[in-house]
């Protein structure tokens, strides 16, 4: 099994690099998987990482894009929820590597 | 004495209806899994016929799983202890899976 | 995306947790709605039980399927079709179910399901 090491401590972590254990976020984890995917995290960012860990206590899954697009939209405004913007804060599939960031599994059905 | 086990609802097989035509004086019932549904109140029909030493039980660790609330009150709840304990003082258990 | 628009149905027709196909029919329905494909669900037989609200699967070990079928709506997967007699014969009043659904006899099934391209059942 593969480890994270956050200050000192050994997360324990999928081959993909997503936690297994939602209960092993922390601020400290989410800077470690942001830096290691070459993100500094902003205050943009941690209001959707936030936002995602509520997502998957409501509705115990993460979302794909549309569904968090939508998520976003309804909470922080229509301006942020596009995904254009989500893929300046999370390059690429901003569902996966947010939800990977936010400690969460990894979204399914997701392209 | 005997104690039944049903684990699937009244629609899924055919064990409920079978079990209850072998069930006889002084058995038990107990509901578990799917079979818990057999509880909800549109089943309550099925089991008017039960000879009355005949108890009921339903485990309640899966009622809680599949949001189940306002049962058929013959059922009484157990949990997993309570299901262990009905499984030694019966004599001979009948899985109808 | 593709041009190409087909018109799926998945019928609902296992109570949850005592085998996968409402989780199967759950992750199918997800990826159906990922390439926008016009989708309705149709829950008859034990397939009504997935509706009821307020799981508490970790009781059994399970993930909560209320919590996830609550979540359909947020990938636009809006219609959901329930057949009337399935929730009558378990005594489910359709006050109680918390998703916004519409009920069905079975002339409105058999039509639902003529309106179809493809059809799965779970």
């Amino acid at each position: 099994m593969e480890n994270l090491d956050v200050n000192g401590q050994a997360i324990a972590i999928d081959n993909e690099g997503y936690l297994r254990n939602l209960e092993d976020w922390s601020k400290e984890a989410a800077m470690q998987l942001a830096q290691q995917e070459g993100i500094e995290l902003t205050d943009a960012h941690w209001e959707i990482l936030h936002l995602l860990r509520e997502f998957y206590q409501t509705y115990e899954m993460s979302p794909a894009m549309r569904p968090l697009i939508k998520a976003v939209a309804a909470q922080l405004g229509s301006d942020k929820g596009k995904s254009i913007y989500l893929m300046s804060l999370f390059p690429g599939s901003p569902a996966k590597l947010a939800s990977k960031i936010a400690g969460l599994p990894k979204p399914t059905n997701c392209l | 004495m005997t104690l039944h086990l049903i684990n699937k609802t009244p629609s899924e097989s055919s064990a409920l209806i079978d079990s209850l035509s072998a069930v006889s004086e002084g058995d038990a019932l107990l509901l578990i899994e799917n079979g818990v549904y057999a509880a909800l109140q549109g089943y309550a029909e099925l089991f008017t016929r039960l000879p009355g030493s005949v108890q009921c039980y339903l485990l309640e660790n899966d009622a809680e799983a599949r949001g189940l609330k306002q049962l058929n009150q013959e059922f009484r709840p157990i949990d997993y202890d309570g299901f262990v304990e009905l499984s030694c003082r019966y004599g001979k258990v009948v899985s109808w899976f | 995306m593709s041009e190409t628009k087909k018109s799926f149905l998945i019928i609902n027709r296992k109570a949850p947790y005592g085998s996968s196909a409402a989780r199967d029919a759950l992750d199918v329905a997800l990826t159906i709605s990922v390439f926008e494909q016009p989708l309705s669900l149709l829950f008859m037989g034990d397939g009504v039980l997935q509706l009821l609200p307020e799981h508490n699967a970790s009781e059994i070990g399970q993930k909560n399927l209320s919590a996830n079928l609550a979540m359909l709506e947020m990938y636009d997967i809006d219609r959901l079709y329930v057949c009337r007699q399935a929730l009558e014969q378990r005594g489910i009043c359709p006050a109680d179910i918390r998703l916004n659904i519409t009920l069905l006899d079975q002339n409105g099934i058999t039509a639902l399901i003529k309106q179809q391209d493809q059809v799965l059942s779970f």
